[in-house]
């Protein structure tokens, strides 16, 4: 053991669409993440919050059962040191406030690059 | 109504998503008015539009294409389901990218998804219905616009 020793995030990641979930995970480049599951909706999403506890959460916010501003809201209640950049691609401002309002840390818009992902993760974990 | 100049927004929302997803640009074609019932590609996907606009949002696409936009997206499963999955998230992004214009107000469904070679779309009445041609490597598809 050195002091250098990174921190490990658990990480969740939501989105209704299965390539989108892939394509998040796949892109990542962040050794210290490290996947804990991922959810299709927001009400599987907390089940797996509950279960999984993780420290940082990519969330969509269009989705079935429960989108995800109603998650988030949720999410912050039962951990409010969690981290979570919502990645959606409703991209009026009003949106964004409202997300960060609720509790997110940061907002990628749809369709995004690699390069965009991992810039939004890295403000993340800074 | 739907009104000409508010098709830019569909227009640059299409054009965004091919030159960042796919990384490579699709040109467009000149929208024109859907006045009848209109065939639709093997996959389509449907977003209905609610609150101050009423209307759907469809993207529709043969398999062919899809399959060449999931290989550029690096994405290695070609099955039903992803080409489905496809179809409903390049339907769900145009349409919520079209928020930037029209403002939250511009509510917008899960996407509602159709496969196979019998289905059509047609004006719906009360609303203004465009196509916009999709022109990308070998392959075409359409955006039609149908909005209040």
């Amino acid at each position: 053991m050195n002091g250098t020793a990174k921190r490990d995030f658990k990480l969740l990641i939501v989105d209704d669409s299965n390539i989108v979930r892939r394509r998040i995970e796949r892109s990542q480049e962040f050794e210290e993440l490290r996947l804990v599951g991922t959810a299709g909706n927001g009400a599987e999403a907390l089940e797996l919050f509950s279960r999984t506890d993780p420290d940082v959460v990519t969330m969509d916010l269009t989705m079935p059962e429960m989108d995800g501003i109603e998650c988030i809201g949720h999410m912050v209640a039962m951990k409010p040191s969690v981290r979570i950049l919502v990645i959606s691609a409703l991209a009026d401002k009003a949106t964004a406030v409202e997300a960060m309002e609720r509790g997110a840390n940061g907002f990628l818009n749809k369709p995004f690059t690699d390069r965009q992902l991992n810039e939004a993760i890295a403000e993340l974990l800074r | 109504m739907l009104h000409e100049k508010e098709l830019t927004t569909f227009v640059d929302g299409t054009t965004n998503f091919f030159a960042v997803a796919a990384q490579q640009a699709a040109s467009i074609g000149s929208p024109y008015l859907l006045e009848e019932a209109l065939a639709l590609h093997e996959y389509s996907g449907l977003i209905d539009v609610s609150g101050k606009r009423q209307g759907v949002v469809c993207f529709t696409a043969p398999k062919a294409m899809l399959a060449v936009l999931l290989m550029k997206m690096q994405e290695t499963d070609f099955s039903h389901e992803t080409m489905r999955d496809l179809v409903g998230e390049v339907a769900n992004t145009i349409s919520g990218n079209a928020r930037r214009a029209f403002g939250g107000d511009f509510l917008i469904s899960v996407p509602n998804v159709l496969s196979g070679e019998t289905q059509s779309i047609a004006p719906r009445p009360g609303t203004r219905s465009f196509i916009i041609p999709i022109n990308w490597r070998s392959h075409s598809a359409k955006l039609i616009v149908s909005l209040s």
